[in-house]
């Protein structure tokens, strides 16, 4: 008997955004307009927080453009409102919008990093204690699991209040947003640890890597090469929500004071320093904020529950 | 092919799986810990160049076996011995598996799963010697060159069990252990797999261990063949003697399950019940529940093998010849 090869018709070699374009992700996020929309306001909150030094009137780090008989102005279209403040100034005559999106783009920024360090540390983790199993699963996951039951705030603000008395004065400015990242990495890769663990349990005992065993492939170039791959779309909706879930303890941080201080605020500061004057009638000092920090966050875990469906076989 | 040396020597090999519930379990609940034996007391050996078969309802340890030779496990007693290789180097032992759909890495392009061996073992010292490689391996097992672009998910069940096959022999195995290679696929795919097998098999002068539940697949192919119950062989011996004259009772019933065009409705004897729970074996001979002709000493002592002919048995009835007296010729 002789086997013809069937050559299929030839195809035109595919670019990898291409092939984006013709994939089924590509299509449902055509095809939901709560993932359109979300995308459009992420994208608009991201641009203007990188266009921040362009787009604000007013630098509001530099306290020399600060004017103090420009404090609490209501926004433009309330009387005594004046430009260029159009959202209104705070009691130190900074203004408002300057001050959230600058804000804005600390807030993405500890999300951003701290998603990247619990990603990094997460996937390590996960995919050690699956592929091992046995003692290394027990301690990795136990140590996760104790991180896990205190709650988040109280580990924060630890880790901050630590942090801040260990390190010298003149590295504490600098310092604290890395360590905002590290705090909030330290609770939030369990999660991940705990998604790719499983996945990776199930994928180690798959045919395609006892085959690639039986070669003498290496157990890191196993689990990097092989497993991962096949592990991170269920890490990818996970990163999505905790992206937002992130900024929302960054903010909660801020908010309570062991986060980033009013120099250099981020939205969660700006929050906090508004909330004093809302009941002098000042409250455009918080409520802006506050609709940005809430733009942001529901816009982020917009995307990522349409990301959950729509990589959800089961859904499709 | 005449009787050569043997390539895979089996001797006494058994594997046993802890199967005991998790430690705090077993503090809490007072449990012991549990084991089941998959593979009990197994020795046979494979000669170079031929296919030996082992057959056995699911469960009955015979892939464990499998990844017994190839070490993916490793045995509890027992040795698992090689040859040396054609080269004086230890002999090479790729395998075959039996979900074609689970032994491809979905995100891998084919010219990659079939290059990871070669590019593991360094086989190639360049990067156009493997692809060059990679395209002869293809064109081996009837697949185009082409292919090698695409990703697993783009081919048929019989095109991934030869992309399968493809990715064993780049290792330019001598020893190939098939573990049910045509079970996922359809009867007139099966066909073309097991004809490419044979195929190469003279061509590259390979030798198979063949694992199957499938006797009709294994008469196509082997040429020795045991018959698994339980974790231990029953019976085994030429695959002629024991299609035409199966010894034990167990190789009678599973000749009996073949289908027969010719006489679709032959008297064929009922045999009703389940292989015992490996984690509770039954003393002395394992099939005796379910045997017609057992007697009070089957459930008490275990067979030793005993020869027969050219084959070997497991069994209190063919020792005492109680076997005879019940027909044999229906069997295919």
């Amino acid at each position: 008997m002789t086997d013809i090869p069937v050559t299929a018709p030839a195809k035109a070699p595919k670019t990898r955004t291409g092939q984006f374009f013709d994939s089924d992700l590509w299509w449902s996020f055509k095809n939901s307009k709560p993932a359109i929309g979300a995308a459009i306001a992420l994208t608009v909150v991201i641009l203007a927080a990188i266009l921040a030094p362009v787009l604000s009137p007013q630098n509001p780090y530099d306290l020399a453009s600060l004017e103090l008989w420009n404090a609490e102005l209501p926004p433009v279209w309330m009387e005594g409102g004046q430009m260029p403040f159009i959202l209104g100034t705070d009691v130190q005559g900074r203004d408002i919008l300057s001050g959230i999106l600058y804000g804005t783009r600390i807030s993405i920024f500890i999300g951003l990093a701290s998603v990247v360090v619990s990603l990094a540390v997460g996937v390590m983790a996960g995919l050690t204690a699956g592929y091992y199993g046995g003692w290394v699963d027990n301690v990795l996951m136990r140590v996760g699991d104790v991180l896990l039951s205190i709650p988040i705030i109280l580990v924060a603000i630890l880790v901050s209040s630590v942090a801040q008395a260990l390190l010298p004065p003149e590295l504490r400015e600098a310092g604290i947003s890395i360590v905002l990242v590290l705090a909030i990495a330290l609770y939030s890769w369990v999660q991940y640890a705990r998604v790719v663990r499983a996945q990776t349990m199930v994928e180690r005992r798959k045919e395609y890597v006892q085959a690639s065993r039986l070669v003498g492939t290496p157990a890191r170039r196993l689990m990097l090469k092989h497993i991962l791959p096949n592990t991170l779309t269920p890490v990818f909706v996970a990163a999505t929500l905790n992206f937002g879930l992130a900024i929302l303890i960054e903010a909660t941080l801020s908010f309570l004071g062991v986060g980033m201080p009013p120099n250099q605020p981020s939205l969660g500061t700006l929050i906090r320093v508004g909330n004093q004057y809302l009941f002098s009638g000042s409250w455009w000092i918080v409520l802006f904020p506050s609709i940005q920090l809430c733009i942001l966050v529901v816009a982020v875990n917009m995307l990522g529950d349409w990301l959950r469906d729509a990589l959800n076989p089961k859904l499709r | 092919m005449t009787a050569q040396s043997p390539i895979l020597t089996v001797s006494n090999a058994s594997k046993e799986f802890d199967v005991s519930a998790p430690w705090l379990n077993r503090v809490l609940e007072r449990k012991p810990k549990l084991f089941v034996k998959a593979v009990d007391d197994v020795s046979f050996t494979v000669p170079r160049g031929s296919c030996f078969s082992i057959v056995g309802e699911s469960g009955c340890g015979k892939s464990t076996v499998a990844r017994l030779v190839t070490g993916l496990y490793a045995t509890t007693a027992g040795d698992i011995r090689f040859s040396a290789g054609s080269g004086g180097e230890p002999v090479r032992v790729q395998m075959i598996f039996q979900d074609p759909h689970s032994s491809l890495n979905p995100r891998w392009r084919v010219g990659d799963i079939i290059a990871e061996p070669i590019r593991e073992m360094k086989l190639r010292a360049s990067e156009a010697e493997t692809r060059e490689r990679v395209e002869e391996l293809l064109s081996t097992v009837g697949l185009a060159a082409d292919d090698a672009r695409n990703y697993p998910h783009e081919f048929s069940g019989g095109q991934r069990q030869r992309i399968s096959i493809a990715r064993a022999l780049a290792s330019e195995p001598e020893l190939l252990v098939c573990d049910e290679p045509t079970s996922a696929l359809d009867v007139s795919v099966q066909a073309q797999i097991l004809n490419l097998m044979r195929r190469l098999q003279q061509e590259l002068g390979l030798t198979y261990l063949f694992i199957s539940h499938d006797l009709s697949v294994v008469r196509h192919m082997s040429d020795t063949i045991a018959v698994m119950y339980l974790g231990r062989i029953v019976e085994m011996g030429p695959a002629e003697s024991l299609f035409n004259a199966p010894q034990h009772p167990y190789s009678r019933l599973l000749l009996g399950t073949i289908p027969d065009i010719h006489a679709p409705h032959r008297d064929r004897a009922l045999q009703s019940g389940e292989p015992p729970s490996p984690l509770d074996p039954p003393l002395g001979c394992a099939f005796h529940p379910r045997c017609a002709l057992a007697n009070e000493r089957c459930g008490r002592d275990l067979p030793e093998l005993l020869s027969v002919g050219a084959a070997t048995v497991r069994c209190h009835a063919v020792e005492e010849g109680r076997a005879q007296e019940t027909s044999v010729s229906e069997a295919v």
